[in-house]
């Protein structure tokens, strides 16, 4: 029982991720029509934020310390991050710790701007166009965009931890009445569960109760009578598109601690993530997020060493295999609708 | 002439002789002079250019006949080369098991793989091909290492049974004695031309598949893929069912693939997973497009153009940028190497995406629509001087 726990809560983290990325996917896809091969390096993107969030939080010069020396007995020289100059030794500290979560507020508006810049720049030149251009110029768009992290910050892993605060981990099966050390959680990956449920609520609500997420459910029902009615959808889908960056991009930037960013880990979360879109429905937003989890949830369960003793190898493909079933069993996936991306 | 009218053996022909003059026609700088560097007249580089030659010519007859976008067809590519590694350990060094045995396994696999992928098509035919390749390669890197010998990958050591080893075999992939890496150089005043006979073995099966891919082009088959790609609804309303034609396009096209991969291994005999990556098969789809997809010529013409950049561009680095610039003054020169540093090297993927970006933006039919435009440009400037005047088509 309690490895079972312990495999469900494994794999919430991942799911999550999943979660957010194919959300964003199926938002640009139910509204803009465009199948998005360049969501994996937005997330990708996303992570880079928090690595140069955390860079400008360390920024710093040198000073001489008088009170200290070096093995050559001259006076130690010491870098000093400008933000300990400004807020005073602890807070700045305190700050650069925090680096991870405060990227958040700097991905953000950097998210939104990649996005519009995208979407404008190049998706809105193929709206028109069939779906296989649309793969193809994002699939350019993705190499590209990793090859301008690469060149910009290397190939290898950057390590980016999380806050001190949270860098332990959660007893959890203390609290369910299970023996101590069963069930061990990190926080950090509690908190990025907890963030990715805040972030789909907050996505969800957005477009339930707002007039603007009412207007776009409306344009994603039926552009064409919307735009009849005066008004803008474009604009409005444009800003969906910002969005959808921006959530994989939070997505991405809060994913640092758990996994080490490099270029190519877009690419490795976008092939999983059409593959959790595809088993949630094509354009529906509650698949994306139901199966994101489920797959996740799954992957975690096939890496049990029960299961991969009676199966080897079941956890490398694992999602496939649901794939390729689903697809093949409920053709409109978990929950999709009649009549998208059908012809 | 072979089945073909006459426009089409001119094609053939024109092909045949580019491709068998290749190590001429594509070393046109002498072999000292500062400009050798872009010669591409070398086997191991035009060996390259006609196997994925191969490859994309058989991706083209699906994706360019039916509009079934694959993204998993370098499954099939690893798989035959697997499987040539493997007669190679068994029997013996010579090629022709291999490659049979290369074109058998993919062929197999791609029947499967075909059958339940097409069962949907769209960007779902994509995603499920996808899922395949990737389970493929997820399996060859871990539970598969006995066949395959995971990460290391798979190579022959001295003592694989290999059955059928005389005597006298050669120690290196041979077609009946004839080695592949052997070669023979003529020397004509400053230029050196190498002849490979690995590269005239995978040039001859690059020509053959060419002629075979004529030959579905211009066929009754050729034309049911194509209805295929136009209206699937409309092809079903007449009692067709469009379902055996795009299998056996996909089967063929698998093959094409198999043959690739088995004459990858037969130039050099060892092989990885790393061949099945998804990114392996998003290359061939940007071969196939770059070229222009739909078009006899046009994958080969990718096929060749990227593996040539790719040779090209990574061979550059800041210090022949530097002899490049060196006309300029020192200010200019420092500020064009900065320019262009992230586009060469191993930033080559860079500029992959970015030329690959611009043709899906600017010339979705590929190069060969280029022409074609350059060739009405000149036709419409003839017509205004004389109206009679006629030129040579385009393909």
């Amino acid at each position: 029982m309690d490895a079972i726990i312990l495999q469900i809560l494994n794999g919430l983290d991942k799911g999550s991720a999943y979660a957010l990325i194919a959300l964003g996917l199926t938002l640009i896809f139910g509204t803009l029509g465009v199948v998005n091969f360049a969501h994996g390096a937005l997330f990708m993107i996303g992570a880079f934020c928090a690595v140069t969030f955390s860079r400008l939080l360390q920024l710093s010069h040198e000073i001489v310390d008088e009170t200290r020396t070096d093995f050559l007995g001259n006076p130690l020289k010491v870098d000093v991050p400008y933000l300990q100059d400004w807020f005073g030794p602890e807070t700045g500290a305190a700050i650069i710790d925090w680096a991870v979560p405060l990227s958040i507020l700097f991905a953000i508006p950097v998210m939104l701007l990649v996005g519009f810049v995208m979407e404008r720049g190049l998706i809105k030149h193929f709206y028109k166009r069939p779906h296989a251009d649309q793969i193809l110029v994002t699939f350019g768009l993705a190499i590209v965009l990793g090859e301008i992290i690469k060149a910009n910050y290397g190939a290898n892993p950057i390590p980016t931890p999380a806050p001190a605060a949270f860098s332990g981990s959660l007893d959890f099966g203390v609290w369910l009445g299970f023996d101590e050390n069963a069930i061990i959680y990190p926080y950090w990956r509690l908190i990025y569960f907890l963030f990715s449920a805040v972030i789909i609520a907050g996505v969800f609500a957005f477009l339930q109760f707002t007039t603007f997420g009412m207007v776009v459910r409306a344009g994603m029902a039926d552009r064409e009578t919307v735009g009849l009615l005066g008004i803008d959808i474009d604009k409005r889908f444009t800003i969906m598109f910002g969005l959808a960056a921006a959530v994989a991009g939070l997505a991405g930037a809060m994913y640092t601690p758990i996994l080490s960013p490099n270029y190519n880990m877009g690419m490795d979360f976008l092939v999983l993530s059409f593959v959790v879109v595809v088993v949630g429905g094509m354009g529906s937003l509650p698949g994306a997020v139901l199966a994101g989890f489920l797959l996740g949830i799954l992957q975690s369960f096939a890496s049990m060493n029960e299961v991969k003793s009676l199966l080897p190898g079941i956890d490398q493909i694992i999602i496939y295999l649901v794939a390729i079933a689903i697809l093949l069993t409920r053709p409109r996936g978990l929950m999709g609708r009649r009549g998208v991306m059908e012809e | 002439m072979l089945g073909l009218d006459t426009k089409d053996t001119r094609l053939l022909i024109i092909v045949a002789i580019m491709v068998m003059a290749a190590p001429i026609l594509l070393n046109p700088f002498p072999a000292d002079s500062a400009m050798a560097q872009f010669n591409a007249g070398y086997p191991d580089l035009m060996q390259r250019f006609v196997i994925f030659g191969i490859f994309a010519i058989g991706f083209n007859i699906l994706f360019g006949l039916t509009g079934y976008l694959s993204f998993g067809h370098a499954a099939f590519l690893g798989m035959g080369s697997y499987a040539a590694v493997w007669m190679f350990k068994l029997l013996s060094y010579n090629v022709v098991p291999a490659i049979l045995l290369s074109v058998i396994v993919a062929a197999a696999f791609s029947v499967v793989i075909g059958y339940i992928s097409l069962r949907r098509s769209g960007i779902y035919f994509s995603i499920l091909t996808l899922a395949f390749a990737q389970m493929s390669y997820a399996l060859a890197y871990s539970v598969l290492t006995p066949i395959t010998n995971g990460e290391t990958g798979l190579q022959v050591y001295t003592n694989d049974p290999q059955i059928l080893m005389g005597e006298n075999s050669p120690n290196v992939p041979h077609l009946f004695g004839i080695e592949m890496r052997g070669t023979a150089d003529l020397e004509l005043g400053a230029w050196t031309f190498t002849f490979g006979n690995g590269y005239y073995l995978a040039a001859l099966m690059m020509l053959l598949s060419f002629y075979i891919s004529l030959r579905i082009f211009r066929s009754p088959f050729g034309l049911m893929l194509r209805a295929v790609k136009s209206n699937q609804n409309r092809l079903t309303f007449t009692g067709v069912s469009p379902k055996p034609y795009t299998l056996a396009a996909f089967v063929i096209s698998g093959m094409y693939a198999g043959l690739a991969g088995g004459l990858l291994a037969a130039m050099d005999p060892l092989t990885g997973a790393e061949r099945m990556q998804w990114t392996a098969s998003g290359e061939v789809v940007l071969m196939t497009i770059l070229g222009g997809a739909g078009t006899l010529i046009g994958p080969v013409l990718g096929a060749g153009l990227i593996k040539y950049l790719e040779n090209i561009f990574s061979k550059i680095n800041d210090g022949i940028l530097h002899q490049w610039f060196a006309f300029m003054p020192d200010g200019l020169e420092d500020f064009m190497v900065t320019i262009l540093h992230p586009f060469i090297g191993k930033g080559w993927h860079l500029t992959l995406g970015l030329i690959f970006m611009a043709i899906v933006i600017f010339l979705p039919g590929g190069l060969v629509e280029g022409g074609q435009r350059i060739g009405r440009l000149f036709k419409r400037r003839k017509t205004d001087d004389a109206s009679s005047a006629t030129t040579k088509p385009a393909e």
